[in-house]
């Protein structure tokens, strides 16, 4: 179960950059074509979380649809996880989005 | 812990980690912004730290005039058998490091074929990833000039996403499965650079439609290239091996243009 493993490094470069100061807002990036459950990431988050910075914070995912640009006419075209094929018939295309897995970026609770 | 498939990752992940103190709280009760709250723009990859150690892998791969290759497939595809026939035959050096969960079976099994072997347990780990090859490779210390097989955990979804360093990716899937898997398992069969097609002395007694798996395989990797073999009955084995010897080849050409370059 990879999720685990993709939420253990969230929850790593967060603390590292949050350095002891509670987050309110965790931000990532999921691309539709990157493999990765959001529902899962948000199961591990609730387990790993506990006793870090992260502890009372929000977690936020933004899915982002699957983008390809056909080799052979140069048209973009939306790609599902299962494929797809531009209009023109090409099965040749480059991939723009989709396998996106970031951390956008963390909001910190306000300090008193 | 997970709810998707049940498995959990006990190598790294410390136990006081998932038990630390704190009481259980709902994530979705906390929507309070307040307008000054510091935000920090971070856009970083997740995964980097093991893209990191994967980039450090190739190097290192380069540095010892290794070929690494990682084989991915489903359990029972036929993963170990059609490496120690590999082994026997392909006339090139070659050591393996061997991913499971548990046991030492399959390392013993390439220990018979004669080739260096070390095997990494995952535990309940489900895939391989870069700093765990790092340390197989520190302790196999492969000879230089010889192809390395890394044979991943038997599993279609979880080590597509992590990098080794590897050379190129191999999937391999039996005709004993189903021939829309590169549809329900798209993510691997868009990260391979091989599909090999094994168990194919099993044709007449199956269903399978050969020339429909590759058709799905292309759908979600156009440039996939895509070999049929049996490691049984033999047939199909010379391609794979002109492949091996093929990349083989590239690999001594480089050593050998790096070497003039350092005259």
């Amino acid at each position: 179960m990879h999720e685990l493993s993709v939420m253990r490094n969230v929850i790593d470069i967060a603390s590292e950059h949050a350095a002891g100061r509670p987050v309110q807002r965790l931000q990532l990036a999921v691309g539709r074509l990157s493999c990765v459950m959001p529902r899962a990431l948000h199961f591990c988050f609730d387990s790993l979380a506990r006793g870090t910075p992260l502890e009372q914070a929000e977690l936020q995912i933004s899915e982002i649809d699957g983008l390809a640009r056909c080799g052979a006419c140069g048209a973009e075209f939306a790609m599902p996880a299962g494929g797809a094929r531009c209009d023109c018939g090409s099965l040749d295309f480059q991939l723009l989005a989709g396998e996106e897995l970031k951390i956008v970026e963390l909001e910190f609770q306000e300090e008193n | 812990m997970c709810t998707t498939c049940g498995c959990s990752d006990q190598s790294r992940l410390t136990v006081t980690r998932m038990h630390a103190p704190g009481a259980a709280h709902d994530h979705g009760q906390h929507h309070h912004h307040p307008r000054d709250a510091q935000t920090l723009r971070l856009e970083q990859d997740i995964l980097g730290k093991n893209d990191a150690i994967a980039a450090r892998n190739r190097d290192d791969f380069s540095a010892r005039q290794v070929l690494a290759l990682n084989l991915l497939s489903a359990p029972g595809s036929g993963k170990t058998s059609l490496l120690e026939r590999t082994l026997r035959e392909i006339e090139l050096p070659a050591a393996v490091i061997e991913g499971d969960q548990h046991s030492l079976n399959d390392a013993r099994r390439i220990r018979a074929t004669g080739a260096p072997v070390v095997q990494l347990n995952t535990g309940a780990g489900c895939h391989l990833e870069a700093d765990m090859l790092a340390h197989g490779v520190a302790e196999l210390q492969p000879a230089a000039g010889s192809l390395l097989f890394i044979e991943n955990v038997g599993n279609l979804v979880c080590p597509a996403l992590f990098d080794l360093g590897e050379a190129a990716k191999v999937v391999i899937l039996s005709v004993t499965e189903g021939e829309d898997k590169p549809l329900k398992y798209p993510h691997m069969f868009r990260a391979a650079n091989l599909l090999l097609i094994n168990k194919i002395d099993l044709l007449p007694y199956l269903d399978f439609d050969i020339e429909a798996c590759v058709a799905a395989a292309r759908q979600v990797n156009p440039q996939l290239s895509v070999l049929q073999l049996s490691a049984r009955s033999g047939e199909g084995l010379a391609a794979w091996y002109a492949w091996l010897r093929a990349q083989h080849a590239e690999l001594a050409k480089a050593v050998a243009s790096d070497q003039r370059g350092a005259a």
